[in-house]
């Protein structure tokens, strides 16, 4: 799997609710070789301070031959990216990670809660590419934050249904009180959200639905040489995985959920 | 005696007890990986030598997470010395080193004397280990070498054990934690050293004040990046005054510029680590600069321009 390390130009910045941005880069080789679930490591600024580039999973793969990245506004590096103007150019690694895994036959679901939702639109993409039309389940605080999503998903040809925790939009509470209203004939589920999220997708999907989760960690690297990204394995206390390399996407019985 | 400017390329070569070096830039080790993870990004056979992550006798599970976590200019990481063990870095790990094209020089590190002294006797006949360099410093870990790193006789004992046993130069690890750093590096080159590498992370923290939790699990950790490299050059440079043995010089360095104030100081090779994290072609890039700034000058090699700090 090729690897990059360049200066890409950013073609479109996009500003939604709740700190939301989606950054629209010029990557075509990345597009050509990455797969959902993988991530780039993208350098916030050109200085010393912030010191360590941030990882995202890539949020899509645009007609025109380049990617997204969807990030929220969490601190100083995402502050930073979300001031970038078009024109502008960007360091990305990558495409780094493993990435979801290929398609059961049969019915597939996507759960995502809040910006962890980023890299299923991507998924979405792919899967549909493959003519398997997931249903996507989608949470967020507010009505407002399913924007960047939404309307893309329905234009691939995905049902979509949504909750908010604030009842402005879909079902009021949280995303996983939707699961238990899917088709017995899911065969797979896909998750990236909030650790919690994804802990109560695992433990619905528990035996009987092949369930993959795509996890979050601070990284210094992203190539698995800072080994920063550790996770605990079930059941060993002599070793870890690391989500950079491992991951970020672990079938959920491979993860030890709180 | 005159010197005639070259427009040849100037001679970047750096010798080591008997290891020969193609250039001064390495990769220090526990942020290279085993050399493998940055294949895709830069040419190996490039760099002066790998120096690889860390080996202790057996495989090492590491610390909990959180592990790492980034600070003004720098980072604090606790990683606690995950590593595979010997065995499996014999076995995983050499075959696809020994192909590199580079030297590779393996980072050891144990519990007592007796297990460094384990470490070089089983490394000495390994084909494609070029070098040792030994960990008497990584502050991560309740036993894992500072108490042989801060006390002279201790890290003298360390020295002399690995000596005895190893078949190839040894580097010593200097750890920037002490109260004189030229103390220990004259204690270890009196013991055999071939030469000393410095400075390991110096030890710091961060708290969460949200949580009023240490940010590491750890925790504390160790410093690394641009942040250390004003207290890394001052000691490279102490110490490059005390011992006659190569001084390897480590401490954010992230710029040909910045290799370059290291070998002013006295720093025969440099080590690249954190900038690895954030640059991956660091490394190569630093080569390129060297090799410009010699040019520049008209030096003929880098050889002679180490040490060549002014003080009128």
């Amino acid at each position: 799997m090729p690897e990059f390390q360049k200066n890409y130009t950013v073609r479109r910045v996009e500003h939604f609710e709740a700190n939301i941005v989606r950054l629209s880069l010029d990557a075509s080789d990345i597009a050509a070789v990455a797969r959902p679930g993988q991530f780039v490591m993208v350098a916030c600024g050109t200085g010393q301070d912030p010191l360590l580039r941030r990882p995202f999973s890539i949020h899509s793969r645009y007609p025109d031959g380049g990617i997204q990245l969807l990030l929220r506004v969490v601190g100083r590096g995402t502050a930073m990216l979300a001031e970038t103007a078009v024109g502008q150019q960007i360091s990305l690694v990558g495409p780094l990670g493993k990435g979801f895994g290929i398609p059961p036959d049969g019915e597939v679901c996507l759960v995502g809660g809040g910006i962890g939702c980023a890299p299923l639109f991507f998924l979405a993409q792919w899967l549909v590419e493959q003519g398997v039309f997931p249903l996507v389940l989608l949470g967020a605080g507010s009505a407002g934050e399913h924007a960047a999503l939404v309307p893309g998903l329905r234009d691939l040809g995905c049902a979509v249904h949504v909750s908010t925790d604030d009842g402005s939009l879909g079902h009021h509470g949280f995303v996983t009180d939707l699961l238990p209203a899917l088709s017995g004939k899911v065969q797979k589920v896909y998750a990236c959200g909030p650790v919690p999220m994804m802990a109560a997708v695992a433990r619905f999907c528990g035996d009987r639905i092949a369930c993959e989760v795509s996890l979050e960690t601070h990284m210094a690297c992203g190539l698995g040489a800072c080994l920063g990204c550790a996770i605990p394995i079930p059941g060993r206390t002599d070793a870890y995985r690391h989500v950079c390399k491992h991951g970020p996407v672990f079938q959920a019985t491979e993860v030890v959920w709180p | 005696m005159i010197v005639h400017a070259t427009n040849s390329t100037p001679d970047l070569h750096v010798q080591i007890g008997t290891l020969k070096l193609d250039n001064p830039v390495m990769t220090a080790s526990g942020t290279f990986g085993y050399g493998a993870e940055f294949a895709g990004l830069l040419d190996l056979s490039r760099l002066g030598a790998i120096i690889v992550k860390g080996i202790s006798l057996k495989p090492r599970a590491g610390n909990p997470p959180p592990r790492i976590v980034e600070t003004a200019c720098g980072m604090l990481n606790a990683i606690g010395l995950e590593n595979v063990g010997l065995e499996r870095f014999l076995v995983e790990k050499m075959p696809y080193l020994r192909q590199c094209g580079t030297r590779v020089i393996v980072n050891i590190l144990g519990d007592t004397v007796a297990e460094y002294a384990q470490l070089a006797g089983r490394l000495a006949g390994v084909a494609g280990v070029d070098a040792l360099e030994v960990n008497i410093s990584c502050p991560n870990v309740d036993k894992g070498g500072v108490a042989f790193g801060a006390v002279p006789e201790m890290a003298a004992a360390v020295v002399r054990a690995v000596k005895e046993h190893a078949g190839q130069p040894v580097i010593v690890k200097l750890s920037p934690n002490v109260t004189d750093v030229a103390l220990m590096a004259r204690a270890v080159e009196d013991a055999g050293a071939d030469a000393v590498s410095l400075i390991n992370t110096l030890i710091g923290m961060a708290i969460d004040i949200h949580a009023r939790r240490p940010k590491l699990a750890n925790r504390t950790g160790g410093l690394s990046g641009p942040a250390v490299k004003p207290v890394a050059l001052r000691m490279v440079w102490q110490v490059a005054q005390a011992v006659r043995i190569p001084v390897i010089g480590i401490g954010g360095i992230a710029t040909a510029e910045d290799a370059l104030e290291f070998v002013l100081a006295g720093a025969s090779a440099v080590q690249v680590g954190t900038a690895n994290f954030y640059n991956p072609r660091a490394a190569e890039e630093i080569i390129d600069g060297i090799s410009a700034y010699l040019g520049q000058y008209q030096e003929p090699s880098l050889a002679a321009i180490v040490g060549t700090l002014r003080h009128d």
